[in-house]
Protein backbone atom coordinates (compact mmCIF):
# COMPACT_ATOMS: atom_id res chain seq x y z
CA UNK A 1 0.00 0.00 0.00
CA UNK A 2 1.32 3.43 -1.01
CA UNK A 3 0.48 6.74 0.58
CA UNK A 4 0.10 9.87 -1.55
CA UNK A 5 0.13 13.08 0.46
CA UNK A 6 -1.17 16.23 -1.16
CA UNK A 7 -0.37 19.59 0.37
CA UNK A 8 -3.17 22.03 -0.43
CA UNK A 9 -6.78 21.69 -1.54
CA UNK A 10 -7.16 24.50 -4.02
CA UNK A 11 -7.74 23.94 -7.71
CA UNK A 12 -4.50 21.94 -8.21
CA UNK A 13 -4.52 20.07 -4.90
CA UNK A 14 -8.20 19.18 -4.91
CA UNK A 15 -8.03 18.02 -8.53
CA UNK A 16 -5.00 15.89 -7.66
CA UNK A 17 -6.73 14.38 -4.61
CA UNK A 18 -9.93 13.64 -6.51
CA UNK A 19 -8.18 11.77 -9.30
CA UNK A 20 -5.73 10.05 -6.98
CA UNK A 21 -8.64 8.54 -5.06
CA UNK A 22 -10.49 7.59 -8.23
CA UNK A 23 -7.46 5.90 -9.81
CA UNK A 24 -5.91 4.35 -6.71
CA UNK A 25 -9.12 3.23 -5.02
CA UNK A 26 -9.04 1.94 -1.47
CA UNK A 27 -5.86 -0.06 -2.00
CA UNK A 28 -3.77 3.02 -1.32
CA UNK A 29 -3.98 6.04 0.97
CA UNK A 30 -4.71 9.52 -0.33
CA UNK A 31 -4.13 12.20 2.29
CA UNK A 32 -4.91 15.90 1.88
CA UNK A 33 -3.30 18.44 4.17
CA UNK A 34 -4.79 21.92 4.01
CA UNK A 35 -5.22 24.62 6.66
CA UNK A 36 -8.60 25.52 5.16
CA UNK A 37 -11.92 23.95 6.01
CA UNK A 38 -13.60 25.10 2.79
CA UNK A 39 -13.04 24.75 -0.92
CA UNK A 40 -13.42 28.07 -2.74
CA UNK A 41 -14.27 28.64 -6.41
CA UNK A 42 -12.01 31.68 -6.52
CA UNK A 43 -13.07 33.10 -9.93
CA UNK A 44 -16.52 33.87 -8.49
CA UNK A 45 -15.02 35.84 -5.58
CA UNK A 46 -15.24 38.75 -8.01
CA UNK A 47 -19.03 38.54 -7.83
CA UNK A 48 -18.90 38.30 -4.03
CA UNK A 49 -16.76 41.44 -4.06
CA UNK A 50 -19.55 43.44 -5.68
CA UNK A 51 -22.36 41.88 -3.66
CA UNK A 52 -23.70 39.74 -6.51
CA UNK A 53 -23.02 36.47 -4.67
CA UNK A 54 -22.77 35.33 -1.08
CA UNK A 55 -19.88 33.45 0.44
CA UNK A 56 -22.02 30.32 0.64
CA UNK A 57 -22.39 30.32 -3.12
CA UNK A 58 -18.63 30.15 -3.73
CA UNK A 59 -17.41 27.83 -0.95
CA UNK A 60 -18.33 24.42 0.45
CA UNK A 61 -16.92 22.38 3.37
CA UNK A 62 -14.22 19.90 2.35
CA UNK A 63 -14.66 17.42 5.20
CA UNK A 64 -17.96 15.82 4.08
CA UNK A 65 -16.73 15.47 0.49
CA UNK A 66 -13.50 13.79 1.53
CA UNK A 67 -15.31 11.58 4.03
CA UNK A 68 -17.75 10.47 1.31
CA UNK A 69 -15.03 9.35 -1.10
CA UNK A 70 -12.54 8.09 1.48
CA UNK A 71 -9.83 10.72 1.28
CA UNK A 72 -7.92 11.19 4.55
CA UNK A 73 -8.36 14.91 5.30
CA UNK A 74 -6.10 16.73 7.73
CA UNK A 75 -6.99 20.33 8.47
CA UNK A 76 -3.44 21.40 9.04
CA UNK A 77 -0.65 23.41 7.50
CA UNK A 78 2.52 21.78 6.28
CA UNK A 79 5.55 23.09 8.11
CA UNK A 80 8.48 21.13 6.71
CA UNK A 81 9.40 18.39 4.26
CA UNK A 82 11.89 15.67 5.21
CA UNK A 83 12.47 13.88 1.89
CA UNK A 84 15.21 11.60 3.28
CA UNK A 85 13.40 10.72 6.49
CA UNK A 86 15.28 11.13 9.75
CA UNK A 87 18.22 9.53 11.50
CA UNK A 88 16.37 6.38 12.58
CA UNK A 89 14.16 6.01 9.51
CA UNK A 90 14.51 6.33 5.74
CA UNK A 91 10.80 6.98 5.23
CA UNK A 92 10.17 10.52 3.98
CA UNK A 93 7.66 12.60 5.87
CA UNK A 94 6.14 16.04 6.24
CA UNK A 95 5.63 17.79 9.52
CA UNK A 96 2.18 19.29 9.81
CA UNK A 97 0.54 21.57 12.35
CA UNK A 98 -3.22 21.29 12.81
CA UNK A 99 -5.45 24.33 12.34
CA UNK A 100 -8.74 22.54 13.05
CA UNK A 101 -10.41 19.19 13.78
CA UNK A 102 -10.10 19.97 17.51
CA UNK A 103 -6.32 19.59 17.29
CA UNK A 104 -5.28 23.22 16.79
CA UNK A 105 -1.56 23.67 17.37
CA UNK A 106 -0.77 19.94 17.53
CA UNK A 107 2.02 18.75 15.26
CA UNK A 108 2.41 15.40 13.54
CA UNK A 109 4.89 13.64 11.28
CA UNK A 110 3.04 12.35 8.23
CA UNK A 111 4.94 9.81 6.16
CA UNK A 112 4.51 9.59 2.40
CA UNK A 113 5.51 7.56 -0.62
CA UNK A 114 4.64 10.34 -3.02
CA UNK A 115 4.18 14.01 -2.24
CA UNK A 116 2.34 16.63 -4.29
CA UNK A 117 3.04 20.19 -3.27
CA UNK A 118 -0.03 22.19 -4.28
CA UNK A 119 -0.09 24.70 -1.47
CA UNK A 120 -0.87 27.66 -3.67
CA UNK A 121 0.66 30.99 -2.73
CA UNK A 122 1.18 32.98 0.39
CA UNK A 123 -0.63 36.28 -0.14
CA UNK A 124 2.38 38.45 0.60
CA UNK A 125 0.59 41.62 1.70
CA UNK A 126 3.52 42.71 3.86
CA UNK A 127 5.79 43.02 0.82
CA UNK A 128 4.33 46.51 0.43
CA UNK A 129 4.28 48.78 3.48
CA UNK A 130 0.69 49.55 4.41
CA UNK A 131 -0.81 46.87 2.18
CA UNK A 132 -0.46 44.30 4.95
CA UNK A 133 -1.02 44.56 8.67
CA UNK A 134 2.53 43.53 9.59
CA UNK A 135 1.40 40.01 10.49
CA UNK A 136 1.02 38.74 6.97
CA UNK A 137 -2.65 39.61 6.69
CA UNK A 138 -4.54 42.21 4.69
CA UNK A 139 -4.05 45.69 6.15
CA UNK A 140 -6.68 48.22 7.09
CA UNK A 141 -6.34 50.62 4.14
CA UNK A 142 -7.31 48.55 1.13
CA UNK A 143 -9.47 45.56 0.25
CA UNK A 144 -8.81 42.31 -1.62
CA UNK A 145 -10.84 39.67 -3.46
CA UNK A 146 -8.28 36.88 -3.06
CA UNK A 147 -10.41 34.96 -0.57
CA UNK A 148 -14.17 34.76 -0.07
CA UNK A 149 -13.88 36.58 3.27
CA UNK A 150 -11.78 39.31 1.68
CA UNK A 151 -14.39 39.65 -1.05
CA UNK A 152 -17.20 40.08 1.48
CA UNK A 153 -15.22 42.85 3.14
CA UNK A 154 -14.60 44.43 -0.27
CA UNK A 155 -18.31 44.41 -1.04
CA UNK A 156 -19.13 46.06 2.29
CA UNK A 157 -16.58 48.81 1.70
CA UNK A 158 -17.78 49.32 -1.87
CA UNK A 159 -21.34 49.71 -0.64
CA UNK A 160 -20.21 52.44 1.78
CA UNK A 161 -18.66 54.22 -1.18
CA UNK A 162 -21.84 53.88 -3.21
CA UNK A 163 -23.88 55.35 -0.37
CA UNK A 164 -21.60 58.39 -0.34
CA UNK A 165 -22.03 58.75 -4.10
CA UNK A 166 -25.80 58.62 -3.67
CA UNK A 167 -25.43 61.52 -1.26
CA UNK A 168 -23.65 63.46 -3.98
CA UNK A 169 -20.01 62.90 -3.02
CA UNK A 170 -17.42 62.15 -5.68
CA UNK A 171 -15.37 59.02 -5.02
CA UNK A 172 -12.07 57.81 -6.44
CA UNK A 173 -11.89 54.05 -6.90
CA UNK A 174 -8.52 52.41 -7.57
CA UNK A 175 -8.17 48.76 -8.57
CA UNK A 176 -4.95 47.04 -9.48
CA UNK A 177 -1.65 45.70 -8.29
CA UNK A 178 -0.21 46.22 -4.83
CA UNK A 179 3.38 45.55 -5.91
CA UNK A 180 5.58 45.62 -8.99
CA UNK A 181 5.87 41.82 -9.10
CA UNK A 182 2.21 40.88 -8.86
CA UNK A 183 0.30 38.41 -10.99
CA UNK A 184 -3.47 37.93 -11.47
CA UNK A 185 -3.99 41.11 -13.51
CA UNK A 186 -7.04 39.36 -14.95
CA UNK A 187 -8.76 39.32 -11.56
CA UNK A 188 -8.24 43.06 -11.10
CA UNK A 189 -9.34 43.62 -14.71
CA UNK A 190 -12.58 41.74 -14.05
CA UNK A 191 -13.18 43.39 -10.68
CA UNK A 192 -12.95 46.96 -11.99
CA UNK A 193 -15.39 46.13 -14.80
CA UNK A 194 -17.81 44.65 -12.28
CA UNK A 195 -17.52 47.75 -10.11
CA UNK A 196 -18.16 49.96 -13.13
CA UNK A 197 -21.21 47.87 -14.02
CA UNK A 198 -22.54 48.06 -10.46
CA UNK A 199 -22.08 51.84 -10.33
CA UNK A 200 -24.13 52.14 -13.52
CA UNK A 201 -26.83 49.91 -12.06
CA UNK A 202 -26.91 52.08 -8.95
CA UNK A 203 -27.07 55.20 -11.15
CA UNK A 204 -23.96 56.76 -9.60
CA UNK A 205 -21.38 56.12 -12.33
CA UNK A 206 -20.84 59.84 -12.96
CA UNK A 207 -19.86 60.31 -9.31
CA UNK A 208 -16.89 57.94 -9.57
CA UNK A 209 -13.43 58.25 -11.02
CA UNK A 210 -12.17 54.76 -11.83
CA UNK A 211 -8.43 54.11 -12.08
CA UNK A 212 -6.63 50.88 -12.96
CA UNK A 213 -3.14 50.82 -11.43
CA UNK A 214 -1.04 48.06 -12.94
CA UNK A 215 2.50 46.75 -13.11
CA UNK A 216 1.95 45.77 -16.74
CA UNK A 217 3.96 47.84 -19.21
CA UNK A 218 0.89 47.82 -21.47
CA UNK A 219 -2.76 46.98 -20.88
CA UNK A 220 -3.44 43.41 -21.91
CA UNK A 221 -0.03 42.04 -20.91
CA UNK A 222 -1.78 39.81 -18.33
CA UNK A 223 1.59 38.45 -17.17
CA UNK A 224 1.88 36.56 -20.46
CA UNK A 225 3.68 39.22 -22.44
CA UNK A 226 0.34 40.00 -24.05
CA UNK A 227 -0.97 38.00 -26.98
CA UNK A 228 -2.18 38.47 -30.49
CA UNK A 229 -5.85 37.75 -31.00
CA UNK A 230 -7.53 36.85 -34.25
CA UNK A 231 -9.93 39.75 -34.72
CA UNK A 232 -11.60 41.18 -37.82
CA UNK A 233 -9.11 39.64 -40.20
CA UNK A 234 -6.14 40.86 -38.18
CA UNK A 235 -3.82 39.40 -35.58
CA UNK A 236 -4.49 42.23 -33.13
CA UNK A 237 -2.53 42.84 -29.94
CA UNK A 238 -4.30 42.25 -26.65
CA UNK A 239 -3.26 45.85 -25.93
CA UNK A 240 -5.83 47.02 -28.47
CA UNK A 241 -8.43 44.64 -27.07
CA UNK A 242 -7.88 45.73 -23.45
CA UNK A 243 -7.53 49.45 -24.11
CA UNK A 244 -10.82 49.38 -25.97
CA UNK A 245 -12.56 47.86 -22.95
CA UNK A 246 -11.16 50.49 -20.59
CA UNK A 247 -11.80 53.41 -22.92
CA UNK A 248 -15.37 52.30 -23.55
CA UNK A 249 -16.00 52.29 -19.81
CA UNK A 250 -14.15 55.56 -19.19
CA UNK A 251 -11.62 53.94 -16.88
CA UNK A 252 -8.21 55.63 -16.56
CA UNK A 253 -5.06 53.54 -16.36
CA UNK A 254 -1.59 53.87 -14.88
CA UNK A 255 0.99 51.54 -16.41
CA UNK A 256 4.29 50.08 -15.20
CA UNK A 257 3.55 50.96 -11.59
CA UNK A 258 5.17 49.51 -8.48
CA UNK A 259 3.17 50.36 -5.36
CA UNK A 260 5.75 51.40 -2.78
CA UNK A 261 3.50 52.31 0.14
CA UNK A 262 -0.17 52.47 1.03
CA UNK A 263 -1.61 54.93 3.52
CA UNK A 264 -5.18 55.77 4.40
CA UNK A 265 -6.53 57.41 1.26
CA UNK A 266 -3.20 57.51 -0.57
CA UNK A 267 -1.18 55.07 -2.70
CA UNK A 268 2.48 55.84 -3.36
CA UNK A 269 4.01 54.31 -6.47
CA UNK A 270 6.94 54.52 -8.82
CA UNK A 271 6.82 53.79 -12.51
CA UNK A 272 9.07 52.23 -15.13
CA UNK A 273 10.14 55.67 -16.35
CA UNK A 274 11.40 56.53 -12.87
CA UNK A 275 8.62 58.87 -11.78
CA UNK A 276 7.29 58.66 -8.26
CA UNK A 277 3.72 59.68 -7.71
CA UNK A 278 0.75 59.43 -5.36
CA UNK A 279 -2.82 58.47 -6.05
CA UNK A 280 -5.53 59.48 -3.63
CA UNK A 281 -8.44 57.09 -3.28
CA UNK A 282 -11.65 56.47 -1.40
CA UNK A 283 -11.79 52.75 -2.21
CA UNK A 284 -8.87 50.61 -3.34
CA UNK A 285 -8.62 46.92 -4.18
CA UNK A 286 -4.98 46.01 -4.63
CA UNK A 287 -3.82 42.45 -5.34
CA UNK A 288 -0.84 41.40 -3.21
CA UNK A 289 2.25 39.75 -4.66
CA UNK A 290 2.49 35.98 -4.26
CA UNK A 291 5.27 34.04 -2.53
CA UNK A 292 5.76 30.44 -1.51
CA UNK A 293 4.06 29.48 1.74
CA UNK A 294 7.38 29.23 3.57
CA UNK A 295 7.82 25.45 3.75
CA UNK A 296 11.21 24.36 5.07
CA UNK A 297 13.07 21.21 4.04
CA UNK A 298 15.52 19.13 6.05
CA UNK A 299 17.97 16.36 5.15
CA UNK A 300 18.29 13.09 7.04
CA UNK A 301 20.87 14.59 9.38
CA UNK A 302 18.60 17.52 10.15
CA UNK A 303 20.50 20.04 8.05
CA UNK A 304 18.47 22.68 6.24
CA UNK A 305 18.05 21.88 2.53
CA UNK A 306 15.28 24.38 1.84
CA UNK A 307 17.30 25.98 -0.95
CA UNK A 308 17.67 22.56 -2.60
CA UNK A 309 13.90 22.05 -2.86
CA UNK A 310 12.74 25.61 -3.19
CA UNK A 311 13.64 28.69 -5.21
CA UNK A 312 14.40 31.90 -3.25
CA UNK A 313 10.77 33.04 -3.71
CA UNK A 314 9.60 29.94 -1.83
CA UNK A 315 8.19 28.06 -4.82
CA UNK A 316 9.26 24.46 -5.40
CA UNK A 317 11.92 23.59 -7.95
CA UNK A 318 10.77 21.16 -10.61
CA UNK A 319 12.05 20.03 -14.01
CA UNK A 320 12.38 23.55 -15.42
CA UNK A 321 15.57 25.08 -16.81
CA UNK A 322 16.44 27.58 -14.09
CA UNK A 323 19.69 28.71 -15.75
CA UNK A 324 19.67 32.53 -15.64
CA UNK A 325 19.61 33.92 -19.16
CA UNK A 326 18.49 37.09 -20.91
CA UNK A 327 14.96 37.50 -22.22
CA UNK A 328 16.14 37.13 -25.81
CA UNK A 329 17.33 33.58 -25.06
CA UNK A 330 14.20 32.37 -23.30
CA UNK A 331 12.57 29.35 -24.86
CA UNK A 332 9.33 27.47 -24.44
CA UNK A 333 11.43 24.45 -23.46
CA UNK A 334 12.59 26.27 -20.31
CA UNK A 335 9.21 25.47 -18.77
CA UNK A 336 8.69 22.29 -16.74
CA UNK A 337 6.84 19.35 -18.25
CA UNK A 338 6.49 16.65 -15.60
CA UNK A 339 6.62 18.98 -12.55
CA UNK A 340 8.82 16.45 -10.78
CA UNK A 341 11.47 17.66 -8.37
CA UNK A 342 14.89 16.91 -9.91
CA UNK A 343 16.48 15.71 -6.63
CA UNK A 344 13.62 13.79 -5.06
CA UNK A 345 11.72 11.84 -7.70
CA UNK A 346 8.72 11.16 -5.45
CA UNK A 347 8.00 14.87 -4.98
CA UNK A 348 5.97 16.89 -7.48
CA UNK A 349 4.56 20.41 -7.49
CA UNK A 350 1.39 21.67 -9.18
CA UNK A 351 -0.35 24.98 -9.65
CA UNK A 352 1.10 28.14 -8.18
CA UNK A 353 3.40 26.12 -5.91
CA UNK A 354 5.95 25.29 -8.65
CA UNK A 355 8.78 27.71 -9.35
CA UNK A 356 8.59 29.13 -12.89
CA UNK A 357 11.97 29.34 -14.68
CA UNK A 358 11.39 33.05 -15.30
CA UNK A 359 8.55 35.41 -16.04
CA UNK A 360 6.66 35.24 -19.32
CA UNK A 361 6.47 39.02 -19.67
CA UNK A 362 9.70 40.78 -20.58
CA UNK A 363 11.51 41.75 -17.36
CA UNK A 364 11.58 45.49 -16.83
CA UNK A 365 13.07 47.74 -14.19
CA UNK A 366 12.69 51.31 -13.04
CA UNK A 367 15.85 53.41 -13.48
CA UNK A 368 16.76 52.75 -9.84
CA UNK A 369 16.71 48.99 -10.53
CA UNK A 370 13.32 48.21 -8.99
CA UNK A 371 11.86 45.29 -10.96
CA UNK A 372 8.39 46.03 -12.30
CA UNK A 373 7.22 42.97 -14.20
CA UNK A 374 4.04 40.92 -14.00
CA UNK A 375 4.78 37.40 -12.80
CA UNK A 376 3.36 34.38 -14.64
CA UNK A 377 -0.30 33.51 -14.12
CA UNK A 378 -0.78 29.82 -13.28
CA UNK A 379 -4.15 29.68 -11.62
CA UNK A 380 -7.41 28.04 -12.68
CA UNK A 381 -7.33 25.84 -15.75
CA UNK A 382 -3.53 25.35 -15.88
CA UNK A 383 -3.49 24.49 -12.17
CA UNK A 384 -6.15 21.83 -12.60
CA UNK A 385 -4.34 20.31 -15.58
CA UNK A 386 -1.10 20.19 -13.61
CA UNK A 387 -2.84 18.58 -10.65
CA UNK A 388 -4.32 15.89 -12.89
CA UNK A 389 -1.09 15.26 -14.82
CA UNK A 390 1.16 14.79 -11.79
CA UNK A 391 -1.45 12.52 -10.22
CA UNK A 392 -1.63 10.43 -13.39
CA UNK A 393 2.17 10.06 -13.34
CA UNK A 394 2.20 9.06 -9.69
CA UNK A 395 -0.61 6.56 -10.16
CA UNK A 396 1.31 4.97 -13.05
CA UNK A 397 4.39 4.77 -10.83
CA UNK A 398 2.37 3.06 -8.10
CA UNK A 399 0.17 0.82 -10.22
CA UNK A 400 2.40 -0.10 -13.16
CA UNK A 401 5.85 0.42 -11.72
CA UNK A 402 6.69 3.25 -14.13
CA UNK A 403 10.07 4.68 -13.21
CA UNK A 404 9.58 8.06 -14.86
CA UNK A 405 6.58 10.40 -14.99
CA UNK A 406 4.20 9.33 -17.73
CA UNK A 407 2.22 12.55 -18.09
CA UNK A 408 3.12 16.17 -18.69
CA UNK A 409 1.45 19.52 -18.13
CA UNK A 410 3.72 22.15 -19.60
CA UNK A 411 2.58 25.77 -19.76
CA UNK A 412 4.19 26.10 -23.17
CA UNK A 413 2.08 23.19 -24.42
CA UNK A 414 -1.26 23.99 -22.80
CA UNK A 415 -3.83 26.68 -23.27
CA UNK A 416 -6.00 28.65 -20.91
CA UNK A 417 -9.45 30.11 -21.05
CA UNK A 418 -10.43 33.23 -19.16
CA UNK A 419 -13.87 34.75 -18.83
CA UNK A 420 -13.96 38.23 -17.34
CA UNK A 421 -17.48 39.30 -16.52
CA UNK A 422 -18.99 42.75 -16.19
CA UNK A 423 -22.00 42.12 -14.03
CA UNK A 424 -23.78 38.84 -13.48
CA UNK A 425 -26.98 39.21 -15.44
CA UNK A 426 -27.98 36.67 -18.09
CA UNK A 427 -29.59 39.34 -20.26
CA UNK A 428 -27.45 42.44 -19.90
CA UNK A 429 -23.83 43.34 -19.33
CA UNK A 430 -21.01 41.99 -21.44
CA UNK A 431 -18.12 39.76 -20.53
CA UNK A 432 -14.81 39.21 -22.27
CA UNK A 433 -14.08 35.60 -23.21
CA UNK A 434 -10.45 34.94 -24.02
CA UNK A 435 -8.52 31.84 -24.95
CA UNK A 436 -4.78 31.58 -25.33
CA UNK A 437 -2.74 28.71 -26.73
CA UNK A 438 -0.14 28.11 -25.53
CA UNK A 439 0.14 30.13 -22.33
CA UNK A 440 3.89 30.52 -22.72
CA UNK A 441 4.66 31.67 -26.26
CA UNK A 442 6.64 29.26 -28.41
CA UNK A 443 8.33 31.26 -31.15
CA UNK A 444 9.92 28.17 -32.68
CA UNK A 445 6.63 26.36 -33.15
CA UNK A 446 4.56 29.47 -33.87
CA UNK A 447 6.89 32.00 -35.52
CA UNK A 448 5.56 35.52 -35.41
CA UNK A 449 3.09 35.81 -32.56
CA UNK A 450 4.44 32.83 -30.60
CA UNK A 451 0.98 31.35 -30.33
CA UNK A 452 -1.57 29.48 -32.38
CA UNK A 453 -3.62 32.32 -33.81
CA UNK A 454 -6.65 30.03 -34.21
CA UNK A 455 -6.51 29.15 -30.52
CA UNK A 456 -5.82 32.64 -29.23
CA UNK A 457 -9.03 34.57 -29.29
CA UNK A 458 -10.99 37.26 -27.52
CA UNK A 459 -14.52 38.47 -27.84
CA UNK A 460 -16.96 40.55 -25.89
CA UNK A 461 -20.59 39.72 -25.38
CA UNK A 462 -23.38 38.36 -23.28
CA UNK A 463 -22.53 34.78 -24.27
CA UNK A 464 -19.41 34.98 -22.15
CA UNK A 465 -21.65 35.74 -19.14
CA UNK A 466 -23.49 32.51 -19.79
CA UNK A 467 -20.18 30.68 -20.01
CA UNK A 468 -19.06 32.20 -16.71
CA UNK A 469 -22.29 31.08 -15.02
CA UNK A 470 -21.90 27.57 -16.40
CA UNK A 471 -18.26 27.38 -15.29
CA UNK A 472 -19.27 28.48 -11.78
CA UNK A 473 -21.89 25.75 -11.35
CA UNK A 474 -20.09 23.01 -13.26
CA UNK A 475 -16.77 23.37 -11.44
CA UNK A 476 -18.39 23.49 -8.02
CA UNK A 477 -20.35 20.36 -8.99
CA UNK A 478 -17.13 18.71 -10.09
CA UNK A 479 -15.27 19.75 -6.96
CA UNK A 480 -18.02 18.22 -4.83
CA UNK A 481 -17.34 14.95 -6.71
CA UNK A 482 -21.01 14.46 -7.46
CA UNK A 483 -22.12 11.76 -9.93
CA UNK A 484 -20.41 12.11 -13.31
CA UNK A 485 -17.79 14.57 -12.07
CA UNK A 486 -15.05 12.95 -14.13
CA UNK A 487 -16.91 13.79 -17.34
CA UNK A 488 -16.29 17.49 -16.71
CA UNK A 489 -12.92 18.44 -18.17
CA UNK A 490 -10.34 20.52 -16.35
CA UNK B 1 -27.38 61.22 -35.04
CA UNK B 2 -26.02 60.65 -31.57
CA UNK B 3 -22.28 60.27 -30.93
CA UNK B 4 -22.72 59.61 -27.23
CA UNK B 5 -20.61 56.47 -27.34
CA UNK B 6 -17.48 58.49 -28.10
CA UNK B 7 -18.16 61.63 -26.08
CA UNK B 8 -15.66 60.80 -23.33
CA UNK B 9 -12.67 60.26 -25.62
CA UNK B 10 -10.45 63.30 -25.26
CA UNK B 11 -7.79 63.81 -27.91
CA UNK B 12 -4.13 63.33 -26.99
CA UNK B 13 -4.97 61.14 -24.01
CA UNK B 14 -4.10 57.45 -23.70
CA UNK B 15 -7.75 56.63 -24.29
CA UNK B 16 -7.78 58.47 -27.60
CA UNK B 17 -5.64 55.70 -29.07
CA UNK B 18 -8.15 52.99 -28.22
CA UNK B 19 -10.78 51.39 -30.43
CA UNK B 20 -14.29 52.23 -29.33
CA UNK B 21 -17.21 50.04 -30.38
CA UNK B 22 -19.99 51.64 -32.38
CA UNK B 23 -23.68 50.90 -32.55
CA UNK B 24 -23.81 47.65 -34.49
CA UNK B 25 -20.99 46.10 -32.48
CA UNK B 26 -22.69 47.09 -29.22
CA UNK B 27 -26.02 45.75 -30.41
CA UNK B 28 -24.52 42.40 -31.34
CA UNK B 29 -22.91 42.05 -27.93
CA UNK B 30 -26.31 41.76 -26.28
CA UNK B 31 -28.39 40.44 -29.21
CA UNK B 32 -29.70 37.13 -27.85
CA UNK B 33 -29.83 35.39 -31.22
CA UNK B 34 -26.28 36.36 -32.18
CA UNK B 35 -25.01 35.62 -28.70
CA UNK B 36 -26.54 32.14 -28.82
CA UNK B 37 -24.38 31.51 -31.88
CA UNK B 38 -21.32 32.98 -30.15
CA UNK B 39 -22.06 30.84 -27.08
CA UNK B 40 -21.82 27.73 -29.22
CA UNK B 41 -18.64 28.99 -30.85
CA UNK B 42 -16.98 29.82 -27.50
CA UNK B 43 -17.84 26.37 -26.16
CA UNK B 44 -16.43 24.61 -29.21
CA UNK B 45 -13.33 26.78 -29.01
CA UNK B 46 -12.78 26.02 -25.34
CA UNK B 47 -13.37 22.30 -25.88
CA UNK B 48 -10.71 22.22 -28.61
CA UNK B 49 -8.37 24.14 -26.31
CA UNK B 50 -8.87 21.61 -23.52
CA UNK B 51 -8.36 18.64 -25.85
CA UNK B 52 -5.12 20.15 -27.18
CA UNK B 53 -3.85 20.88 -23.67
CA UNK B 54 -4.03 17.43 -22.10
CA UNK B 55 -0.94 15.30 -22.69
Amino acid sequence: MARVVILGAGVAGHTAASFAKKWLGDEHDVVVVTPNSNWNWIPSNIWVGVGEMTKDEVVFPLAPVYEKVGIDYRQAKAVSIHPEGKEDSDTPFVTIEYTGQNRVGQTEELTYDYLINATGPKLNFDATPGLGNGNGQLGEHTVSVCTADHAIHASEELNKCIEKMKQGQKQVIVVGMGHGMCTCQGAAFEYIFNIEHKLKEQDVREKAELIFLTNESFLGDFGMGGMHIKMGGYAASSKIFAESLYAERDIEWVLGAHTTKVEEGKIHYKTLDGDTDEQEYDFAMLIPPFAGVGLKAYAKDGSDITDKLFAPNGFMKVDADYTPKPYEEWKASDWPKTLQNPDYKNIFAAGIAFAPPHTISKPMKAPDGTPITPTPPRTGMPSAMMGKAVTASICDMILTGATEPTHTACMSEMGAACVASAGKSLVNGTAAAMTVYPIVPDYEKYPGTGRDINGTTGEIGLAAHWVKHILHHVFIYKAKMLPGWTLIPE
Amino acid sequence: MSYKHVEHIDPYTPKSGAMVPLGVQKFLRTCLLWQAVRFAVINVRMTILILKSHH
